[in-house]
């Protein structure tokens, strides 16, 4: 068995008897009404972190997108109400933004040599600024079109809704395994997470991989902003409030190695998914305060990351003797 | 002492220019006068607002020196913050309330250096860890209230005054000056640079570089419980949710300033201070200017990129190489950091 796909059955096993417990306890857990909401309520967090999957695999982080997926919503928010354009064409317009964004994000990372830490941490700062400076308020968005968007959902049997958000984030992350796994661009990015030195003396493109994936990023968090302003029906620059903390815990316990280097795109979607399971327990039951849904995703990283340090423990002693880091 | 001068000269100058530019248009700006025998200003009030990130930055600036970074100081301020109101609200003395806030401080600083030393987790994700549950942790001491309390003794660090100056004030410069002499007056300073370099080559050397990474995570809590107590005192109560929010990056942001690389090495913690009074003298002057404070971001996220820019390890050499050719050792490659775990 390979070794390095033991965090990813071991995200699979964990999220399969933590259902199973619900259900033991709470038969109605297992509806496709749950599921469905399950679904649309973390549909913005899943295609966020499908982006984030994309950057911690090649080694780098993004703090930069929970204040663009509020940039997004504002941006949306306040053209719709200023002028008269279609969401349709509204949309192309901020994906575009918000990938020339983390593009340009990514083009100071390779071109300073800096930590993406730093530089996405600039990022967080001016697109929540931006936000700022286009408005304080929260916007409402009243346009007929999001009210169809909101309305369109696929009745599954047992009245279980798949809405739209829904759909649209089990795309992203089909996309983004599409992406990870089965390209030229993929393969790069894991050769990057691997260690930038090596890549290029692989031949790896260091500089145009970086900035495709801070760009990838963006647009990741631009469709996200979008998901979430159809979600709310608002937009508003104090939302999403550290969404980058929750997409890379999400990550980590889908079993992407922060370091680098390895990681599955599926494995995040059952990290977002585990993550609103706990939420959706703690409301089922009630009588549990809200804090424990920030201790127990505390406690499923730590467990997730020691993991990570044992595995990693066991593959270093397999190639004993060669280079170590 | 010139050569110290020399170090923290662009923090100073930054922060004269920023304090004369506010006074070009805020006249008032560095008046001070008494009033009820507290002094009252506006450059009063940049000191003590200022408190809570020139206290991190105390404790941030060692930590980066060794390379590493602390996410969870903003979590660590609402457990202590927490932990010290709930003690006063149960009719505890003072001084036990105190103890209990920096006890919590200091077992949070010995967990994060635990997971980074001992079991050898990137600092980033092993603080990370804290950081989102420390705010569940401290609502789970407030009970999802905010933990409000009415003591006298309590409240004076954070609204009290020592001969006119806000106690804040006194306490951060009290806890950098003694955090300089400790790493300054003794060789600690000197070993905490030389792990921040390369750890592998000072362990190799003798210099025993987990504990000094425990220490310096310890000195990162400590310095985040006198800031959880400064925040809860000033408003007397415990906002689990609140306190401290985002204080993390500031404090992250005021060390670099400083110009402490983020790459470890070496640090100044007075450069930080300084770094620390500039953020908050440009916070105030846009309040003052009567700009919204939204335009801070802005400003903020300017800053870092032009501090990025003199920081790079790729164009620094080229800068400096154009300024003066008396350097001989090029600043390391950006490569070899990264290929460092």
């Amino acid at each position: 068995m390979n070794t390095r796909a033991l965090p990813l059955y071991a995200t699979i096993a964990i999220f399969l008897v933590a259902y199973l417990i619900c259900w033991i306890q709470f038969p109605a857990m297992l509806s496709t009404r749950v599921i469905g909401n399950l679904l649309t309520d973390n549909a913005y967090l899943g295609i966020v972190a499908v982006g984030m999957t994309v950057v911690i695999i090649s080694g780098g982080i993004d703090l930069s997108v929970g204040s663009v997926i509020a940039f997004s919503g504002v941006f949306i928010s306040v053209v719709l109400r200023d002028t008269s354009l279609h969401p349709l064409v509204v949309f192309p317009l901020l994906l575009a933004v918000t990938t020339l964004f983390g593009a340009a994000m990514g083009g100071l990372i390779h071109g300073l040599g800096m930590p993406p830490f730093i530089v996405t941490l600039a990022g967080m700062f001016l697109a929540r600024g931006a936000a700022y400076m286009l408005t304080i308020d929260s916007v409402p968005i009243d346009h007929e079109f999001y009210d169809t968007l909101r309305r369109l959902y696929w009745l599954m049997p047992g009245k279980g809704r798949l809405t739209l958000l829904g759909i649209v984030m089990l795309l992203s992350v089909v996309v983004g395994m599409i992406l990870a796994h089965r390209t030229r661009f993929g393969t790069s990015v894991f050769a990057l997470g691997g260690g930038a030195h090596t890549a290029r003396l692989m031949g790896v493109a260091v500089g145009r991989t970086t900035v495709l994936i801070y760009a990838f990023s963006g647009f990741m968090a631009g469709l996200a902003g979008i998901v979430f302003s159809i979600y709310t029906a608002s937009g508003y620059p104090l939302a999403t409030v550290g969404v980058e903390l929750n997409a890379i815990a999400a990550v980590v316990i889908g079993g992407t190695l922060l370091t680098g280097g390895s990681g599955w795109v599926v494995g995040t979607l059952i990290g977002v998914l585990t993550m609103g399971l706990i939420q959706t327990y703690i409301v089922f039951d009630g009588s549990l305060s809200s804090w424990w849904t920030k201790i127990a995703i505390g406690a499923l990283l730590l467990m997730f990351i020691l993991l990570q340090k044992g595995l990693l423990a066991l593959g270093r002693q397999q190639f004993a003797g060669t280079a170590q880091t | 002492m010139s050569a110290g001068i020399r170090r923290i000269l662009p923090q100073l100058l930054t922060l004269l220019a920023v304090v004369a530019l506010i006074t070009a248009f805020f006249p008032s700006f560095l008046s001070v006068e008494m009033v009820d025998g507290r002094l009252v200003g506006s450059a009063i009030d940049v000191l003590k607002r200022g408190a809570p990130v020139a206290l991190l930055a105390v404790g941030m600036t060692l930590v980066i020196a060794t390379g590493g970074i602390d996410l969870s100081v903003g979590a660590v301020m609402a457990i202590c913050g927490a932990a010290g109101a709930w003690a006063i609200s149960n009719d505890y003395p003072l001084v036990a309330a105190l103890l209990i806030a920096l006890a919590a401080g200091l077992a949070c600083g010995l967990w994060n250096g635990v997971l980074v030393a001992l079991v050898g987790i990137q600092p980033i994700v092993a603080t990370l860890i804290l950081m989102v549950a420390g705010r569940g942790i401290a609502q789970m001491i407030t009970e999802g209230r905010i933990l409000t309390f009415s003591h006298d003794g309590f409240a004076f660090f954070g609204s009290g005054t020592i001969f006119g100056v806000p106690t804040p004030v006194i306490l951060w410069l009290a806890v950098g000056i003694l955090f300089t002499l400790l790493v300054r007056r003794t060789a600690l300073g000197l070993l905490i640079e030389s792990v921040g370099i390369n750890r592998r080559a000072s362990a190799l050397s003798g210099v025993n570089a987990t504990v000094l990474l425990v220490f310096v995570y310890m000195a990162s809590g400590i310095c985040a419980a006198v800031a959880g107590i400064v925040a809860t005192a000033d408003i007397r109560g415990a906002d689990a949710n609140n306190a401290g929010l985002w204080l993390e990056l500031d404090a992250i942001l005021a060390v670099v300033i400083g110009g402490t690389s983020l790459l470890g090495g070496r640090f100044s913690i007075i450069a930080s201070l300084i770094g620390a009074m500039i953020i908050q003298a440009i916070d105030t002057g846009i309040l003052l200017a009567g700009f919204p404070s939204e335009y801070n971001l802005v400003i903020k996220a300017g800053l870092v990129v032009i501090i990025l820019v003199l920081q790079s390890p790729r164009l620094s050499p080229r800068i400096s190489a154009a300024l003066s050719r008396r350097r001989k050792e090029p600043a390391p490659a950006g490569s070899a950091t990264e290929a460092r775990e």
